[in-house]
């Protein structure tokens, strides 16, 4: 267990001494340990099952998106290395600005990792919280007014709502005083979960309203969506990379989690479902309204946001749906979201530098320019929009199913959001990706490793889901709905 | 809910959380600046207060660690920083005047009576007091957020956070004697950051717009007008 943390300690008080010419690779290398940790993680729980231990508790579910977070985190880093050295050499951003960005950096996959690793519901809720205090001043690295109003906004609508979310890990901990005897264990999710029929459904019902609110602010969930296309715009792109593809993830992990609990204390009352409800309502809410908004992006950034926050929608809604079938689509499009997402990002970061702006309107013939950019691009997004040889259209179409099965009529509508997310995507890719190139654009050294490594995963995910990743997708969708799918 | 039916303790408490709440409205209409960091300095001391009461009439010895936390962070350090902050940047004599104060009150009146209608539906537990002491502290939370809508001056925004922090707090003490110290230290740590980081943020605001005035942080919007605005400024 220790073997995941250490590198990461370790990292962040070397990056905060360093002086930058290695600071880029260091950071490179601690993901990389990290990985690494990650996978000897993912290899004992393969072995033995749940591994338990100093307050933390990895079974099948978290240690997908443990091992998910560490590579998403190495590949990022592989990318932000060259990156930031370009956009620190063009003068946008100071000396120290670059030491706070590695050494934040590291200090948000720690936080992304005990969020994910621990069993205790408030060090949970201290994790996301700190997930957000690490990332703001990211946000606002460029010091232009935008990126200041963007954090500043992200800093006041993920407070409160994390504050929200604190009143009902506040409640909940309340619920289960009266029946969990020693008072330390209140909050630990195992316990909690082994209880979870005989707390206090009124007082769980409300908690869980808390809970939602706060934590469906982090994943982006649509009354309470305003800062993240703001946030995601106007920060380095590798941060839009990592915020999209993970920390929309560990905050759905928290809602998952506690729907569970909340299920279980429901179960035996009038409305044994109001958490899926409410999980599904929100979900489709945040999917239709992103994928309208889709529509009338100007900011290449910006437009990936909103699409992120359609596929969290889309999850989310999966997550309430329930069921088998619901929850592996859910998590499989999990990864493969974060897959595509944090791939399309890191290109859009190089297309932003070839044409020298994030006005849509300007960026124009990627593919004449720099061919290697601008087919990712149009691969990158012809995957997240759901084309059929790639993953996600594997994970949506066992949604599909599942929504056929249990609410046929709430089918069309996720047809319909679909096929209105297709065409706001495409409508704006079609000129950039083609479309002639303005006088005198130049191609810029991109490292499209990351980017072929992504997309070539979720090809092969979408073609063939190899076997040990069925089966521990089986295992998480088995702790989640309590049967197995396979 | 009859006051009789408590211990003694428990109406103390009461009057404590009573007082916080109290509190909360005192600093949603101080339109000084210094002012109001005084009153949300007295708001932490009465928190620490409650979990000092909590502490010597229960048995859990961690609880004295954590009214000191609380004292010390809440009543002395944050509002130090504030001070400190506001004297920096030159806010000493800042004053701001509600646009609407006879609404915003209203409004906040409605918030505690929101409270109270969301624990009704705890009766099953027959505990009036942790009841009571569940609604004051919502109030103070909610009376927080509304805080935070209302005043567009960057601290006074952070002091409503802050206040609402105070709210959980006080929720976690009175109503479940205190949470693991795990999580307590966590809590507090974010806190102590997120001030901080509140401390630089202050700075940048007023290095990119000239001001503390948030309402004047309104480059980022979906309307096609505000964007074509943006792209000719720049």
């Amino acid at each position: 267990m220790l073997t995941l943390l250490a590198p990461l300690i370790g990292g962040i008080a070397l990056i905060m001494m360093r002086n930058l010419g290695p600071a880029g690779w260091v950071n490179l290398g601690v993901s990389a340990l990290t990985l690494g940790g990650a996978l000897w993680l993912a290899f004992l729980v393969a072995a033995h099952g749940t591994v338990e231990g100093a307050g933390f508790r990895v079974d099948a579910f978290n240690v997908y998106l443990v091992v998910l977070t560490a590579f998403v985190g190495l590949t990022t880093s592989i990318f932000s290395r060259p990156y930031m050295r370009h956009v620190c050499a063009q003068g946008r951003i100071s000396a120290a600005s670059l030491r706070i960005y590695h050494g934040m950096y590291q200090a948000f996959m720690l936080t992304m990792l005990v969020a994910l690793t621990t069993d205790n519901l408030g060090v949970l809720w201290v994790a996301v919280e700190g997930a957000t205090l690490a990332t703001v001043l990211l946000v606002s690295l460029y010091r232009t007014p935008e990126a200041v109003e963007a954090a500043w906004k992200y800093f006041i609508l993920c407070g409160v709502g994390i504050a929200l979310a604190l009143f009902g890990t506040v409640l909940t901990y309340f619920a289960s005083q009266h029946v969990v005897q020693e008072a330390d264990a209140g909050l630990t999710w195992s316990v909690l979960y082994a209880h979870a029929h005989a707390l206090d459904p009124t007082v769980m019902r409300i908690a869980f309203v808390f809970l939602l609110v706060g934590y469906g602010t982090k994943v982006g969930l649509v009354p309470m969506h305003q800062w993240l296309p703001d946030a995601h715009s106007e920060g380095p792109t590798p941060m839009s990379a990592v915020l999209s593809g993970l920390l929309l993830n560990v905050a759905l992990y928290a809602v998952i989690r506690l729907k569970m609990l909340v299920d279980g204390s429901l179960a035996e009352t009038a409305t044994p479902h109001l958490a899926g409800g409410l999980l599904m309502g929100f979900g489709l809410v945040s999917f239709v309204v992103a994928g309208l908004f889709l529509h009338r992006q100007r900011d290449i950034k910006r437009m990936f946001s909103y699409s992120s926050i359609e596929h969290m929608g889309l999850m989310t809604f999966a997550f309430g749906l329930g069921g088998p079938l619901a929850t592996f689509g859910g998590l499989l499009h999990m990864l493969v979201h974060s897959l595509t997402k944090s791939a399309i990002f890191v290109t859009v970061g190089h297309a932003t530098h070839i044409a020298g702006t994030q006005s849509i309107e300007r960026i124009r013939g990627l593919i004449r320019t720099q061919p290697a950019v601008g087919w990712s691009l149009l691969i990158g997004v012809a995957a997240i929009a759901g084309f059929p040889p790639f993953g996600v259209f594997t994970s949506e179409f066992l949604l599909l199913t599942a929504t056929m099965e249990s609410y046929p009529w709430f089918s069309v509508v996720l047809l319909g959001g679909l096929v209105i997310a297709f065409a706001g995507l495409f409508r704006h890719l079609h000129p950039m990706v083609y479309g002639t190139a303005p006088e005198g654009q130049q191609p810029v050294q991109a490292n499209m490793l990351p980017v072929l490594v992504h997309l070539g995963l979720v090809l092969w995910l979408g073609l063939a889901i190899p076997g040990f990743l069925a089966a521990w997708l089986d295992s998480a969708t088995q702790l989640i709905t309590g049967s197995h799918l396979l | 809910m009859s006051l009789t039916l408590m211990t003694l303790l428990q109406q103390f408490v009461l009057m404590l959380a009573a007082l916080a709440l109290f509190l909360s409205f005192v600093l949603l209409a101080q339109p000084r600046l210094v002012a109001a960091i005084h009153v949300f300095a007295w708001q932490g001391a009465l928190v620490a207060a409650v979990t000092l009461t909590v502490a010597l009439a229960g048995d859990a010895s961690h609880l004295y660690f954590s009214a000191l936390l609380t004292l010390g962070l809440k009543a002395l350090l944050i509002p130090w920083m504030l001070h400190r902050l506001a004297r920096r940047l030159g806010l000493e004599r800042h004053t701001e005047t509600l646009a609407r104060p006879t609404l915003v009150i209203m409004a906040a009146v409605i918030l505690v009576i929101f409270s109270y209608w969301v624990v009704v539906p705890m009766v099953a537990q027959g505990l009036a007091f942790t009841r009571n002491i569940i609604a004051a502290s919502l109030a103070v939370v909610l009376i927080g957020l509304l805080m935070m809508v209302f005043r567009q001056q960057a601290v006074a925004q952070v002091l409503g956070f802050m206040s609402m922090e105070n709210g959980l707090f006080l929720a976690a003490v009175s109503a479940t004697a205190g949470m693991p110290l795990v999580v307590e230290l966590g809590v507090a740590f974010d806190v102590l950051v997120a001030m901080v980081l509140f401390g630089v943020f202050f700075f940048q605001i007023r290095e990119s717009i000239d001001s503390l005035d948030v309402d004047r942080l309104n480059r980022l919007t979906e309307t096609v007008e505000a964007e074509e605005g943006r792209r000719d400024a720049s």
